[in-house]
């Protein structure tokens, strides 16, 4: 086996077929999961969201309603888990932290300008710095859109390696807006170069953009992952945010995970959604597997 | 940064798919099968029947007719009649009303279909329902258009029908190959007596079902059953001015022997060893989906099954290892199972065969991978297997093993693929992974196959032709070419 260190040169990252992309999700996508595996798949998914509010209205009442819904999604039904983390804007960090004590859930702050990036990185790094300090547990940044349209792949990697530095122990995210990138092979490029700068994840969208977490880019990211795993046996997380708000569409989200990176992937600590309505279509479904009907939306808090 | 070495991925997940089997309720077959011979179903004369099991379970379905020499000869006259009094003078726009009634029939019943298909033959009722059906409905759409435009599809000629086609076809796609050789001649002006494979006569069966129930004149289809003397029967019958045959390129050459000498036409469409080629430049997890799909779909029992991989030296460790790991997520068991990846082999037969090569393979010193998934203990299955490093001389390359085997070869330079391409007595299909055109353009004319994909694989229309070279036969069947075979121009 090769010893030495591998430079990794990003103009020659894989290039992605589109149209086979396609056909892959399409197939993920007819599987049929019902029963006790679907109960499984719903109760997973509820685990692994990133509950997010990210309005320029939010309120710090507001955030505790969300941070107490976070842990009690819904106590008429025992025996749920709770979801990973409460995902805020770095000025509400303190705010979520202090409500969510005592919980094992974390609190995601977003940094770097989001959702545009569209500041110095001095700016973003005091940004992150700001939220790292007030105890965020894991950073959302995102990248320049900009520099990387531009081909300038090496200020990209230089600016995540800075923020990954400011981050300390708190768990990076990148965000890459792959409704921005345009086409799946930048997708792929720019997943290759956020693992190799330091992501501990790497994440679809903002979710102020539209298209968001799309299935197709969803697979092109987890093979990017899987290909960094076979090279360097590090994993790396995966996080679609944007866009997924049934249960059904989280399901297919966990199928492509478990045939693409296999079970060390099935936990909240390597695989996220970024959702802020997903988790009571996921409860709805719950409650309709438990009761075997359907209630209305008046029977699920809306936080 | 520091490797790890050999980062293996784990698919045995907590997370198990719960079954989803599809139903089989609603599905009607009788207990015996006669012959249909001039609009009815009839007795065989011999009063001889044999069983048609389910490859999945060992279960028989049903009881089938089998037709001898007297059988057949009345169900050449019987299509000599239909043509000459009936099918041969109706005016070409009526002819395509009955084709098009066909064809919407087999989309109102495609579910029964589906699941007989998936039944009698074992392969997964993913594709069965997502392309065996759709596929065989589209032929009969397609060529229905044609019926009364033959004389724009060739130009400055004047197309007639040639006659009585005997056509004969093979276990592996029975449907959709009745649909590619019934359309076409029907589209042309010919009467048909066709013979489903003895292993997967059911749904022929309710193809003739179907027939009956759309008025089709008596005789213009006739479907008979049974095994290789009737196929050989049909052959030497001195009514017949067109064999049709799909199938091994064994039979293939008796068939072709037993017609020489004589006005019969033919076309053949028999076997095949696709090259299926990976460049450095592909984009590599979109050729690995295509490379097991080109594989495994039907259990690799296709004519144009990708068997031979062959992967650019700089590429090949990458690719080898997500085959491996491809081949653990694949799901082999029920082939009701709307999840199963892989169903069972057709017969305990073609099982035969496949271990044999296997065997071979094995003692000719290749690398044997194989999925650790578990087999089903009742009905014939195999488990998805790959070769590597294999000889070009290696039996396993040069023979069609006809099932979920791949063999592996590396290369390094663009001619020396070509060269080993090529170096085959096949010549069916190929596929080219690269992400440049160019070199996609510069194969397609070198190979010698008769479909060449380019970053797919196993893709058909009913308006794209399908056929081969070499020992892979010829004549082609779909889109205009298919009609050319049925029409005196």
């Amino acid at each position: 086996m090769n010893k030495y260190i591998e430079l990794i040169d990003f103009s020659k990252t894989p290039t992605v077929d589109q149209v086979g992309v396609e056909e892959r999700v399409a197939r993920l996508n007819s599987r049929s999961i019902k029963k006790e595996s679907k109960v499984y798949a719903l109760k997973m998914a509820l685990n692994m969201i990133d509950l997010t509010t990210l309005e320029g209205k939010d309120t710090e009442g507001k955030l505790k309603q969300l941070c107490y819904k976070a842990a009690h999604l819904h106590d008429a039904y025992p025996g749920l888990p709770s979801v990973a983390a409460v995902c805020v804007y770095p000025t509400m960090v303190k705010t979520a932290k202090e409500a969510l004590k005592g919980t094992n859930i974390k609190v995601a702050s977003v940094s770097t300008a989001f959702p545009a990036g569209q500041a110095p990185r001095e700016v973003k790094i005091l940004d992150t710095k700001y939220a790292v300090e007030n105890g965020a547990d894991e950073i959302d940044m995102v990248i320049s859109r900009g520099e990387f349209l531009k081909g300038n792949y090496n200020f990209v990697f230089d600016e995540i390696c800075a923020i990954k530095e400011v981050c300390g122990n708190a768990r990076l995210k990148v965000i890459f807006e792959t409704g921005e990138l345009s086409t799946l092979d930048n997708v792929r490029r720019a997943s290759d170069i956020a693992m190799y700068a330091g992501a501990d994840f790497i994440k679809t969208s903002t979710g102020k953009i539209s298209p968001a977490a799309t299935p197709t880019v969803t697979v092109v990211m987890l093979e990017a992952i899987r290909d960094f795993y076979y090279a360097t046996g590090k994993m790396v997380g995966m996080k679609p945010a944007g866009g997924i708000s049934t249960a059904k569409a989280a399901i297919q989200n966990l199928v492509m995970v478990r045939e693409t990176l296999g079970e060390a992937w099935l936990t909240n600590e390597w695989f996220r959604f970024g959702a802020s309505s997903l988790a009571n279509d996921l409860l709805m479904q719950i409650m309709k597997e438990a009761t075997g009907v359907y209630q209305s939306k008046d029977y699920f808090s809306i936080d | 940064m520091t490797k790890k070495e050999n980062p293996k991925l784990q698919f045995n997940t907590s997370w198990e798919y719960a079954p989803a089997p599809e139903s089989t309720d609603h599905i009607r077959l009788k207990e015996k099968y006669d012959l249909f011979i001039d609009g009815k179903f009839v007795k065989p004369a011999k009063g001889k029947y044999f069983a048609t099991i389910n490859p999945a379970t060992e279960q028989v379905l049903a009881m089938v007719a089998e037709a001898d020499t007297s059988d057949v000869d009345k169900a050449v006259k019987a299509a000599r009649k239909a043509y000459e009094n009936v099918w041969k003078k109706m005016p070409p726009r009526e002819r395509g009303k009955y084709i098009y009634r066909i064809a919407r029939m087999i989309q109102e019943r495609a579910r029964e279909f589906a699941v007989i298909e998936t039944m009698d033959g074992g392969k997964p009722i993913r594709e069965s329902r997502d392309v065996d059906v759709p596929l065989a409905a589209n032929h009969f759409f397609y060529y229905a258009g044609w019926a009364d435009k033959l004389e724009y599809a060739f130009p400055n000629r004047n197309p007639q029908p040639i006659g009585v086609a005997g056509q004969i076809i093979p276990w592996n796609f029975p449907l959709l190959m009745a649909a590619w050789k019934i359309a076409p001649a029907l589209a042309a002006g010919n009467t048909v007596v066709l013979k489903p494979a003895e292993t997967t006569p059911l749904t022929a069966l309710k193809l003739a079902e179907i027939i009956q129930e759309s008025g089709l004149p008596d005789g213009v289809v006739n479907i008979i059953t049974g095994a290789g003397a009737t196929g050989a029967a049909i052959v030497n019958h001195p009514g017949v001015d067109k064999i049709a045959f799909t199938g091994s390129t064994a039979v293939g050459k008796i068939i072709i022997n037993a017609v020489a000498g004589t006005n019969k036409k033919t076309t053949m469409e028999l076997g095949g060893k696709a090259a299926n080629i990976i460049f450095e430049d592909a984009p590599i997890d979109q050729a690995v989906e295509g490379v097991i799909n080109g594989i495994f779909f039907n259990q690799g029992h296709v004519c144009c099954a990708g068997s031979r991989l062959f992967i650019q030296e700089n590429i090949a460790d990458k690719v080898i290892q997500k085959l491996k790991d491809r081949l653990e997520t694949l799901i082999i068991g029920d082939p009701l199972d709307k999840n199963t990846d892989i169903g069972a082999i057709n017969s305990k037969e073609q099982l035969a065969t496949i271990n044999k090569y296997i065997k071979i393979g094995i003692n000719e010193g290749a690398e044997i991978y194989q999925s650790s998934c578990n087999l089903p203990k009742k009905g014939f299955w195999c488990k998805p297997t790959l070769f590597i490093n294999v000889a070009q001389s290696s039996r396993i390359v040069q023979e069609e093993i006809f099932g979920p085997v791949l063999t592996i070869q590396t290369f390094r330079t663009i001619e020396e693929v070509i060269e080993k391409a090529n170096n085959i007595p096949y010549g069916l299909s190929a596929g080219v992974w690269t992400d440049k055109g160019s070199k996609i353009f510069n194969l397609t004319t070198k190979l010698r196959a008769g479909v060449v994909w380019a970053n797919t694989y196993n893709k058909f229309d009913p308006v794209s032709p399908f056929g081969g070279y070499k020992e892979s036969g010829y004549g082609r069947e779909g889109g205009i070419h298919g009609l050319m075979p049925y029409l005196n121009l």
